[in-house]
């Protein structure tokens, strides 16, 4: 019997300094942009030449000094970063784009008229405002309780049976509807029933909460199914009927996360073009009353102001930018008072 | 205000699969019952049909009688929200309702189901229960404060508190003490002592000693074989069953042969 020898093994290998990641970077960059001046390159050319260089150029030192371990890490974990640099260059540019040119247009001026009898000046914004805020809250109304009553059936009642599965594929089926079949549904249903050419507030909300019941339904499901079923049994144990368990004690436990759930529908459809075109029209004048009269929305302004900017096209396509960027801040105060919201109403800790 | 209960030949099912078979025994007005037996025998399943809480999951039925009272259980016209009223529970782990604060945890029985309380009764109820818990001391403090701040010990006789608020006949324990410290533990053994003056207790363990030292009567259940239900071997008093049991199967389990 042969005694097995243990062999010395360092715990120990030659590492890169840590200044090294930075120091190829600056290589690199100094790199191509001497190859990108003397070849005139753009600075697109000069910044995607400098990353592979740094890609190529970082595993290669980690290899000869550290090993292939580190020079691996040391390569993924640069594809990572490029990646989400690359993802966010979208979302950078959008911002800083819709902010430089439409935050300068927001005055008290922009937010307070409306673009009627306005010619050859810039006007306000007002009328589409009004007209957003009042179809969303139409939406609104709609969807969260016939969502969130669908999404109470899947999960407690419904659960595996097959009307269940049958709900959950058509409510998978209604996330497709493109969302100029819901206009044109909405449209066509208005007509119906008040006759042609029925453009009104009511006929966009609903058109846009046909798009809506459906996030709401998936994300309200998502949410109540993450209720502990020890909560619903402990409720029932003390005698508790099923409806009250579940008003009282299922959905103030999900309630934080439904409330994120509803925000981000109404984020999905507050920027709908296409159905509100279809479904209440367009108008210069501040109308606030949904049952009558054709009805103005930002995205909707937006479009016209673009495509049809009349006679001075500078000061609608400014007007564009502007509605752009309010319609971005009211989406992220929407967020905001979401998330604080969820904060206040999460089950506490106690930590 | 506690009753015995009487189960005569039950059987149980999980849709077509019977999980526990034959089951006949009486369970004596206040004083502590003790289910053993190794795992999947259907301690659990046969604990939560005496108080209706086994048909929540779909597919699960019962054939046979409980009777709590002279009233049969699973009668057609018996409101299984009535008899969780009148049977209590208290769960493997525990489970304080994660929105509501330690005060509104107690209530949480009475207030779910419509009763109307003045605060000085709520107050009252809330002192009563807690002291019955033997949680009263630590929390008094705070009882505003959310349930789930406590550690589990006390998360567990915050449960037991809420469970004898709704004051039950009867209170049903499916392994109270499995996610617990031995102190947490001896803090429930003692409780349980005390709550037998009043109530018909009844306690799934997987603790032997626990068993012996916490109840009058053992019931030992068993598999028949591999694949087979659950069944009854041998119910009588404790003392009888950890010292001169009936049964070849109860003395092999208990003296830790197998299981």
């Amino acid at each position: 019997m042969s005694a097995i020898v243990h062999q010395h093994v360092p715990l120990t290998h030659p590492r890169l300094p840590r200044w090294a990641p930075a120091l190829v970077g600056v290589i690199s960059l100094a790199l191509a942009a001497l190859l990108g001046i003397s070849l005139g390159w753009g600075p697109v050319g000069i910044v995607v030449v400098a990353l592979l260089v740094y890609l190529v150029g970082l595993p290669v030192w980690s290899r000869l000094v550290e090993n292939r371990r580190a020079a691996t890490n040391r390569f993924v974990t640069t594809l990572v970063w490029v990646s989400l640099g690359i993802a966010l260059v979208p979302l950078g540019s959008l911002l800083w784009k819709v902010i430089s040119l439409g935050a300068p247009q927001v005055n008290g001026r922009f937010l307070t008229w409306s673009m009627k009898n306005v010619f050859g000046e810039s006007g306000g914004i007002y009328h589409s405002l009004t007209g957003t805020l009042i179809i969303t809250l139409i939406a609104t109304i709609i969807s969260v309780p016939v969502g969130l009553m669908t999404a109470i059936y899947l999960v407690e009642y419904g659960a595996k049976s097959r009307t269940a599965s049958a709900i959950r594929f058509l409510v998978d089926v209604m996330t497709g509807i493109p969302s100029i079949v819901a206009g044109l549904f909405a449209y066509a249903l208005f007509t119906l029933l008040f006759g042609p050419g029925t453009k009104i507030g009511f006929a966009g909300g609903l058109a846009l909460s046909l798009l809506m019941v459906p996030i709401v339904v998936r994300s309200a499901e998502e949410m109540l199914k993450l209720v502990p079923d020890d909560l619903r049994e402990a409720s029932w144990a003390l005698g508790v009927p099923k409806w009250k368990t579940i008003l009282k004690v299922v959905l103030p436990t999900a309630l934080a996360g439904i409330i994120t759930g509803v925000t981000l529908a109404v984020a999905r459809v507050i920027g709908e073009t296409a159905p509100l075109l279809i479904a209440c029209g367009a108008t210069t004048a501040v109308n606030l009353n949904p049952a009558s009269g054709q009805m103005s929305s930002l995205p909707v302004f937006i479009y016209f102001s673009y495509t049809q900017p009349g006679a001075n096209p500078k000061i609608l396509q400014d007007m564009a930018w502007g509605a752009a960027f309010v319609l971005i801040v009211v989406v992220m105060v929407l967020n905001l008072i979401a998330r604080v919201a969820g904060k206040i109403l999460a089950p506490k800790t106690g930590h | 205000m506690a009753k015995s209960i009487d189960v005569s030949d039950l059987n149980i099912y999980y849709s077509d699969f019977l999980a526990v078979e034959g089951v006949t025994m009486t369970i004596p007005a206040r004083s502590v019952t003790a289910f053993i037996g190794p795992s999947g025998c259907g301690k659990s399943t046969f604990l939560r049909s005496l108080n209706r809480m086994h048909e929540v999951i779909p597919g699960a039925r019962v054939e046979g009688k409980v009777m709590v009272d002279g009233q049969s259980l699973y009668d057609a016209n018996v409101d299984p929200v009535e008899v969780r009223r009148e049977i209590g529970m208290v769960f493997q782990r525990p489970n304080p309702f994660p929105t509501m604060s330690i005060y509104e945890n107690v209530l949480a029985g009475l207030r779910l189901n419509n009763k109307r309380l003045k605060k000085s009764e709520a107050d009252s109820v809330v002192e009563k229960s807690l002291k019955g818990a033997n949680l009263w001391n630590e929390v008094k403090d705070r009882l505003n404060k959310p349930g789930m701040g406590l550690s589990g010990g006390q998360q567990q006789r915050l449960c037991i508190a809420r469970a004898i608020a709704v004051e039950p006949q009867v209170l049903l324990m499916d392994e109270p003490c499995s996610a617990l410290d031995p102190i947490s533990t001896s803090a429930i053994e003692d409780l349980i002592h005390e709550l037998k003056e009043e109530y018909t207790i009844v306690i799934v363990t997987h603790n032997m000693q626990q068993a012996a030292r916490v109840s009058e009567d053992t019931a030992f259940f068993n598999l028949a074989g591999a694949g087979k239900p659950g069944r009854l071997v041998e119910m009588n008093p404790t003392k009888k069953i950890f010292s001169v049991p009936d049964e070849e199967a109860t003395e092999a389990y208990i003296s830790g042969r197998f299981g």
